[in-house]
């Protein structure tokens, strides 16, 4: 039900009440908001359900354990929204991560960080040309370079875990607890609102939805869409990379095996349980935290009731097919 | 074998009865009527629009009528899809063949028909089959060969063989000639007389007036939906089938025409353009004149309007703007002062998961921003101004783009154009599928706009808009710019009679 002018002597432009209030009913809002009830619904059940569950320490717990999907999956929002995918984001992690502690060991941590950093921007910044230049699929593109890159993070640690645990200094960027809270938690809070920002307020942001959207009426209004797409690959990887490091400095040591391909498709998972279109075009970066969230608070749920884990992979598979079918639903509507 | 009636006189083959369909509130065919003889050549003819296609891809059964009668032989028939319809030996031989590149001649033409025991392809008696139909067709394609390695015109003769093979007898032909070389349609040409003159009957959707003088027995000529004359190829010509596709009443009133100022400077240059579907164009667009790009469906408009805009590569020729050389982007020429309403405002110009608001600043949205920021309240005022300056009626700039009618979003094209402030316009079908009130805004937009000092290029397949716009009007054909037309000279007939008609140069070449 839009807010059609059709039929009948349509009104002149207003910003009318009525029509407002009518297409706030339409497919998109209940998509919008769709994530916040179901999320509210389930804090409040867990609230009653475990004693432990609304405690600051759990809390915080989990936002310090989430800080760097969220980081990668506030970046994959962007990534999506402009029409594409990164399925690379734990690959790029796992190498951040290693290339990190391998200098960690012999040189400043800092250094050591931002090295990690960089190497995640290099690779989400070829994936974007790749796209873009090569005309290749962001999905077998990213697919491909995952291989690579975590063939590549392989040969640097020698299939050997890094270990960090003399090294203090390492662990300050995440470990520090700065107001009560870790800074694990502060530093994720930067990139998220950062990307939430350039999404929705500028025009780059602007353009991603455009490009996601309709990428030939964007060429053709005079939209730079090759730019705009390396830009949200570039952002993706350089997130991936954060993310990585920020791991690295919570838990003191990396390897080539640290979760990396599960942290794609979590990503994938909370930004379209979230509400951001798998189709691009439409979507927001708070709706990409509060599905992350939501999937971590089914996880904290299982463990503080005590349930059988096996079931949450079930859950969240369920989920999954829920959000996207909403998805569907309302572009049809709209048809 | 001609069957007869009971009462002596001879069954069509094929026969239409007040056959009408609509598609939304369009009309595209009302009552028409047809009779086909066995193996006979009908011919329909008419403008873009006029319900050819729509007419043959009922009788091929890709579209249901909304009411009437079909009866084949004489017995009612009413075909739900394309195969219902081969089953009962009707085949349409679509104007892009469809052919499956990796499998051979022979392959191809039996696709879906093999001969096979215990599910395994009998090679040999596939051949057998093919060497078969294509003697009796005449065919020398070779039955071993790549179908990839074919050009359209011999693509065209594996879905012929391909029909008569599944003992097609009323070959359906939309527009069979339009991709072909000159020598190319002649092999057609002698190929569609043998079916005929083998018995089979054959429906020719054709553009072009001299071949369907050439080969049909008769000729039913449609306009709006509608077949407003039928007759005998014999006693028609090129002049009499014009003035049956002529005169339509006026759906839509327009603006004055300005009469353009004394000293006449040129705003937009384009000399020796070729591109994909161009062959060598050269025009200008002067300040505060209209010009009127007509031609048929296909002769290459919408391919020249990219080409100057820059939304496809050109292989060469130049594009000025006030005597200065402007890049080949789109998003050069918007910054140079030239743009364009796409064809497809779904397809191309609108981003239908965004507002009304954001769709209408895309382009400008670099002026209306600080420091990467968009200033959205500067976004939103500018957005309104131009939104009630094109009269763009909805619910408002906040408002998905999508719930506004087809007209309401094509003004919105326009809106996003006035905020960018161009100096040349091209317009690409601005009128398509909206109502006759946004019609008349749309003509009222262009005529103040070219009032304003710009330079308007303008494509619409409705000569009446062209006519009632125009300051001048260039005709196309097959990717050339075949005929200029200015004042008084713009007339219907001299439009449809220079898109229609093989100039006398190009008869005989080749």
């Amino acid at each position: 039900m839009t807010a059609g002018a059709d039929q009948g002597p349509p009104p002149g432009p207003t910003r009318g009440g009525g029509a407002q209030l009518r297409h706030r009913l339409d497919a998109d809002r209940v998509r919008g908001l769709g994530i916040l009830l179901p999320f509210i619904a389930l804090f409040v059940a867990l609230s009653f359900a475990s004693s432990a569950f609304l405690t600051k320490v759990n809390l915080l717990e989990i936002l310090d354990q989430q800080s760097s999907t969220l980081i990668v999956a506030a970046a994959g929002t962007l990534v999506l929204v402009a029409g594409g995918i990164d399925l690379s984001v734990g690959a790029i992690y796992t190498l951040a991560a290693v290339t990190a502690a391998h200098f960690g060991l012999v040189t400043n941590a800092w250094l050591a960080m931002a090295l990690g950093i960089a190497v995640g921007a290099l690779v989400g910044l070829c994936n974007g040309l790749i796209v873009t230049i090569l005309r290749i699929n962001s999905l077998i593109t990213t697919l491909a370079t995952s291989f690579v890159v975590s063939g590549v993070a392989a040969l640097v640690t020698s299939g050997n875990l890094i270990v960090l645990f003399n090294k203090p200094a390492f662990g300050q960027l995440a470990q520090t607890v700065f107001l009560g809270v870790k800074t694990s938690v502060w530093v994720m809070l930067i990139p998220v609102i950062g990307l939430g920002l350039l999404l929705a307020r500028t025009t780059a942001g602007r353009y991603m939805y455009a490009v996601g959207g309709n990428s030939e009426a964007a060429r053709l209004a005079g939209v730079r869409v090759d730019a705009t797409r390396v830009l949200t690959f570039l952002l993706s990887g350089t997130a991936a990379g954060l993310a990585g490091v920020i791991d690295t400095s919570r838990v003191l040591s990396a390897s080539a095996s640290t979760q990396g391909t599960s942290l794609a498709f979590t990503v994938l998972a909370g930004v379209v349980v979230g509400g951001t279109s798998i189709l691009g075009g439409d979507g927001a970066v708070w709706r990409t935290v509060v599905g992350i969230l939501f999937i971590a608070l089914i996880g904290n749920g299982y463990i503080l009731l005590g349930l059988d884990a096996l079931y949450e992979q079930i859950t969240l598979g369920l989920l999954l097919i829920g959000a996207v079918s909403l998805d569907v639903w309302s572009r049809r509507r709209r048809a | 074998m001609k069957e007869v009636a009971p009462d002596g006189g001879e069954i069509a083959h094929i026969e239409l009865h007040e056959v009408t369909k609509h598609f939304g509130r369009v009309r595209a065919l009302e009552a028409a009527s047809l009779s086909l003889r066995h193996g006979s050549i009908h011919a329909l003819i008419g403008e873009n629009g006029a319900g050819k296609s729509t007419l043959g891809k009922i009788v091929a059964g890709a579209y249901l009528a909304d009411g009437g009668r079909m009866l084949l032989d004489g017995a009612p028939v009413s075909f739900r899809s394309p195969r219902e319809a081969l089953e009962h030996g009707v085949a349409t031989i679509a104007q892009e063949p469809s052919i499956v590149a990796h499998l051979t001649v022979a392959e191809n033409v039996l696709l879906g028909a093999e001969p096979s025991r215990m599910r395994f392809i009998r090679r040999r008696s596939l051949n057998q089959a093919y060497e078969q139909v294509a003697a009796s067709a005449g065919f020398d394609l070779a039955g071993g060969m790549s179908a990839g390695r074919l050009r359209v015109a011999e693509q065209q003769q594996v879905e012929i063989l391909r029909a008569l093979c599944r003992d097609a007898q009323l070959i359906i032909m939309d527009e069979p000639s339009a991709s072909l070389s000159r020598p190319d349609s002649d092999k057609l040409h002698r190929v569609i007389r043998a079916l005929a003159s083998s018995g089979k009957t054959i429906l020719l959707i054709s553009h072009f007036l001299r071949e369907v003088l050439e080969l049909a027995d008769t000729i039913s000529v449609l306009r709006d939906g509608r077949i407003v004359a039928r007759t005998d190829a014999a006693s028609a010509t090129e002049q009499t089938l014009v003035e049956a596709m002529l005169g339509r009443p006026l759906t839509a009133a327009f603006p004055p025409k300005r009469i353009a100022s004394q000293e006449r400077r040129v705003l937009l240059g384009v000399r020796g353009l070729k591109a994909p579907g161009v062959l060598d164009a050269s025009l200008e667009v002067a300040a505060g004149e209209i010009v009127g790009l007509a031609g048929l469906v296909g002769a290459g408009r919408t391919e020249l309007a990219r080409a100057i805009f820059g939304s496809v590569r050109s292989s060469s020729g130049e594009v000025t703007l006030d005597g200065r050389r402007i890049g080949r982007s789109p998003r050069d020429s918007l910054r140079a002062g030239v743009a364009m309403i796409p064809e497809s405002r779904k397809d191309d110009g609108l981003i239908l998961t965004r507002s009304v608001a954001e769709n209408v600043s895309l382009t400008t949205l670099g002026q209306l921003s600080r420091f990467g920021f968009v200033r959205r309240g500067a976004e939103r005022s500018a957005a309104d101004a131009v939104l009630a300056r094109c009269d763009v009626r909805g619910a408002g700039s906040a408002a998905p783009v999508r719930s506004l009618s087809g007209g309401n979003q094509q003004k919105l094209l326009f809106a996003r154009i006035f905020l960018c402030g161009p100096q040349v316009v091209i317009a690409d079908e601005p009128t398509r599928g909206v109502d006759i009130g946004a019609k008349r805004a749309i003509y009222d937009l262009l005529a103040s706009m070219a009032d304003d000092g710009l330079g308007i290029l303008l494509i619409s397949s409705e000569l009446e808009e062209i006519i009632g716009l125009a300051h001048r009007v260039l005709v196309m054909r097959r990717g050339q710019i075949v005929s200029e037309l200015r004042g008084e000279a713009i007339t219907e007939r001299a439009i449809l009679t220079a898109a229609f008609a093989e100039p006398a140069s190009t008869v005989h070449e080749a």
